[in-house]
């Protein structure tokens, strides 16, 4: 029933041998020990510090989904340096290997990668971006944010939370090990029929990128189904639908496309599997095998995700501008319905992806309106962010700088997708690198959004706020790298370059292809201006603690816990009065009450069941891939052996009773004041004391001390 | 909705002492029913494929659903399968009135039918095999095979799920914990039921008579 594989097999390590192991390749031999120097250091500082126990006990077991989506964000964040990584290389050997005169070294006859090492990066380079950096820091937010926005203690299911950090971080370990042992797909990150094919890719990469893909979607559609329910059951009382934070609201509507659309991915994925495991002609040239179904699959899933991610970020800037614009946010009720808009036209554009495949006038025409229609919300959160801005108190802290920019790069690559949605025009510049100039506009709105929130929620997480001077340094590097990079991107789209060339023949492209490597220097200044802030920030923390309300100017319930939030988020559940609860407090000179009553509480005990799991799907994963069978079983019957023991034992979780409640309550004030006590109440803040008005109304007298203070 | 709306901030509740969290049941129904929706997604896009990979030229002129399937083979399947979501469905019943014995009845008799499902389920691809029919014999021989085993194999994992929550009412009774899960199987089992009903005429039928 199973295919031949080329090559030796065996069955006790499957595909496995030595000669897999790339150790004589000039770039992956050294990182190879750059990696094991790198992580014998970790983990003895780990051993030398006597830090495995807080690991365990703190980080790895637990279901605070505080804590989790600190994980998935730190996940994401090393998979966006990787990525970057990626992308630097892949910058260089274009520019490198330009024109037939130019030199080539490690086996390469232009620049510096093989064609097919060069394949295996840009692939990497797109899964990773938009499946293992964008996605896992989103989710992060989401799971750090959307409970305490609707003033609930945890997840709906905490365990499940731990399980999808888990199942995620086990795709991250099996993409990255494919850098040292076998390699990884050269079709692309969305790949090709029938280039995936086993006849025409015989190695171990397109395995690797299916069980990763595979892994990833798994876990999203897991930390999905927890954000939909936590929305919609866990809600404080008085939360009505239409007081939901914004954020909030984009949540809902991105884990609604989740849910719908990763099963699609999942069974793309499994019929490519079935065919490169039991020979079925699902995808293959010949035998009946449609090739452009599984195109078709695959962005069927493809489009909606691509809102999946702008969602959430749309939801933070739609969090930032109001902060620092001190005013409510501008048409909360368009901004729902837009998001939802979004949500559902995202169902009706997939073959935008590929108007080339001739599907005739007819189609082609309904999905070119389709994919119009979604400029309409989009416009309308254009707007709305635009009329927040306009005639508030605006304050350009790093965040609002984020945001803005995030804004700006909305309209250039809308725009330019408008353009795309043009079959006339997509004939024109499909695949070429004007489409990925594009794309990059729309995902860099995502990266955008996720730094400023970075900014934005890290003071609310860890107690302080982030340095605002390296903030704003990065912001300009990181901006003046965007412009180098894909302005001449764009500019080569429309004189034909392609995508994916390994090799550039046109020498006439050559400065623009140097403005981009200067561009990708940049860059790389601005990846050093956020190790720099990390330092400083870190280094200056005590410097910069913050109160409830880091900011003076913030809205929604989050901010109304203390900073950095107790296990427990809120010691008393919150009734929530109006939308915008803290600025309704805040106007209402009420914003510091606490309650003057404590009951005890009931908390999910932590777990090492989901990180067990979690390990377990990774070395089913490696096992697929190398066609180890009987680990394969092993690793699934261990799977379905833990959850039954899991369900069996349930979890009673634990009381704190409101006597302890109570005195961590008194300590957390007592730190806060001693943290209010000690700002500077001099000129310059942030934002002016007396915060900010509510609805318009006249500044309450009682309004929150400013908080902090803006040291540059 | 807006400020307008907003109680009196003088007289406002602001913190609820009383506020027990939800009920755990209903929660975690609601979070399985989405986690179903998801699996009812799979099987659309399941349908999708087989939908583009049953044309005549799909079959690469081997033999096709109107060669190999015997409907009334396949209706023998339908009938074990809705007896036992009917069997499933009246131990449910006795769990209303808590009885144990009379729900592991129910849940003996599903598990039974369930069975014979999936063994005429397996007969039928052994059958097929021998007559030549594999996944490797054409793209809409792929798409029949592997769109009615992703079926099979939901059937497989919800008998296991059967016997574990055998073990689980037997060893601790009616509990929170085992009342929830047994709903969330119902559900399960219920859908399962009713992809069949898909399966069995846009598949099987469908496939016979084109």
């Amino acid at each position: 029933m199973l295919v031949q594989v080329p090559g030796g097999w065996n069955p006790l390590l499957g595909r496995l041998a030595i000669d897999q192991i790339p150790y004589t390749n000039p770039i992956l031999a050294p990182l190879f020990v750059a990696v094991v120097i790198g992580g014998i250091i970790l983990l003895g500082l780990i051993t030398y510090y006597q830090k495995w126990g807080y690991l365990w006990k703190e980080w790895l077991t637990t279901v605070d989904h505080k804590k989790l989506g600190v994980m998935y964000i730190i996940l994401g964040l090393v998979m966006l340096f990787r990525g970057f990584i990626d992308g630097l290389m892949i910058r260089t050997q274009q520019v490198w290997a330009n024109g037939p005169q130019s030199s080539g070294v490690f086996g390469a006859v232009h620049g510096y990668l093989t064609p097919f090492h060069f394949g295996q990066v840009y692939s990497a380079h797109g899964l990773i971006m938009i499946l293992l950096a964008a996605t896992p820091l989103l989710v992060g937010f989401m799971n750090i944010i959307v409970p305490l926005q609707v003033g609930a203690r945890d997840m709906a299911y905490p365990y499940l939370n731990a399980l999808g950090l888990w199942i995620t971080a086990a795709a991250v370990a099996l993409i990255m090990i494919s850098l040292f042992v076998g390699d990884f797909a050269h079709n692309g990150w969305f790949g090709y029929a029938p280039i995936f094919e086993l006849q025409y890719s015989p190695g171990v990469g397109v395995d690797y990128w299916i069980w990763t893909l595979e892994l990833t979607a798994l876990g999203t559609t897991l930390g999905g189904i927890n954000l939909i329910a936590t929305i919609v059951k866990m809600r404080a009382p008085g939360m009505t639908w239409f007081r939901l934070p914004i954020f909030t609201w984009a949540s809902l509507s991105a884990n609604i496309i989740a849910l719908t659309s990763f099963p699609a991915l999942q069974v793309a994925l499994f019929l490519v599997a079935c065919d490169r495991y039991f020979g079925s002609h699902f995808f293959t040239a010949g035998f009946g095998g449609n090739l452009m179904l599984y195109t078709n699959l695959f962005w069927l899933w493809g489009h909606p995700e691509v809102y999946f991610v702008i969602l959430p970020a749309f939801g933070m800037m739609s969090e930032i501008f109001p902060a620092f614009s001190e005013k409510p946010l501008f048409g909360y009720i368009t901004m729902v319905a837009a998001s939802f808009a979004i949500a559902g036209v995202s169902w009706l554009v997939w073959l935008h992806h590929f108007f080339t495949m001739g599907a005739g006038p007819e189609v082609n025409s309904f999905f070119s309106v389709a994919t119009m229609l979604v400029g309409i919300p989009t416009g309308v959160k254009v707007f709305n962010w635009a009329f927040t801005m306009y005639r508030g108190r605006i304050t350009y802290t790093a965040a609002m700088l984020w945001a803005i920019g995030a804004l700006f790069l909305l309209l250039v690559g809308g725009l330019t997708g408008m353009m795309l949605a043009i079959p006339a025009i997509n004939y024109m510049v499909h695949n070429s690198v004007f489409v990925i100039a594009h794309f990059h506009s729309m995902l860099l709105v995502i990266v955008y959004a996720i730094f400023g929130s970075v900014l934005f929620w890290f003071p609310k997480v860890f107690g302080f706020k982030l340095d605002e001077f390296w903030a704003k340094t990065m912001f300009w590097l990181f901006s003046a790298g965007t412009v180098l990079v894909f302005v001449p991107m764009y500019m080569l789209g429309f004189m034909g370059q392609t995508r994916r060339l390994d090799y550039v023949f046109n020498t006439a492209w050559h400065p623009y292809l140097v403005t981009e490597e200067i561009g990708i220097a940049v860059y790389c200044l601005s990846v050093a201006a956020f190790f720099v802030l990390l330092y400083v920030s870190i280094r200056d923390r005590v410097k910069n603690r913050v109160g409830q309300d880091a900011w003076g100017t913030s809205r929604s319930l989050e901010w109304l816990t203390h900073s950095p939030v107790p296990f427990y988020n809120f010691a008393v559940t919150p009734h929530v009065n109006a939308r915008d609860e803290l600025a309704w407090r805040r106007h209402n000179g009420i914003n510091e009450a606490q309650p003057t009553q404590y009951v005890d509480i009931h908390m999910p005990n932590n777990t090492g069941v989901a990180i067990y799991i979690g390990a377990l799907t990774f070395v089913l994963g490696f096992a697929l891939t190398w066609r180890v069978w009987w680990l394969c079983l092993l690793s699934l019957v261990a799977i379905i052996v833990l959850m039954i023991v899991r369900s069996w034992r349930g979890d009673p979780g634990y009381i704190i009773t409101a006597a302890e409640l109570e005195k961590m309550e008194r300590e957390a004030m007592q730190r806060q004041q001693q943290v209010e006590g000690h700002l500077p109440h001099h000129g310059g803040h942030a934002v002016p004391s007396g915060a900010m008005a509510y609805e318009g109304q006249k500044v309450s007298p009682l309004g929150t001390p400013p908080s902090s203070g803006d040291h540059h | 909705m807006s400020a307008h709306d907003s109680p009196d901030p003088s007289k406002a509740v602001l913190w609820d002492t009383h506020h027990h969290g939800h009920d755990v049941i209903s929660t975690r129904s609601f979070g399985y029913f989405l986690y179903l929706l998801s699996d009812g997604m799979l099987f659309a896009t399941l349908f999708a494929a087989y939908g583009v990979l049953s044309y005549s030229h799909s079959y690469f002129n081997g033999p096709t659903p109107a060669d190999f399937v015997h409907p009334w083979y396949t209706f023998t399947q339908t009938v074990a399968l809705f007896l036992s979501v009917l069997a499933y469905g009246m131990g449910m019943s006795a769990v209303k009135k808590g009885n144990k014995a009379g729900l592991m009845n129910g849940l003996i008799a599903a598990f039974v039918l369930g069975v014979i499902f999936l063994g005429l389920d397996i007969h039928d691809m052994m059958d097929l095999a021998a007559h030549g029919v594999t996944v490797q014999t054409s793209g809409g021989a792929s798409a029949f095979i592997v769109l009615t085993q992703v079926h099979a194999a939901h059937i497989f994992f919800g008998l296991l799920w059967i016997l574990v929550m055998m073990a689980q009412v037997a060893g601790k009774g009616f509990t929170t914990d085992t009342v929830g899960r047994l709903l969330s199987l119902r559900m399960f089992w219920h859908l399962q039921a009713i992809i069949w009903v898909f399966v069995f005429v846009f598949v099987y039928l469908w496939g016979y008579m084109s």
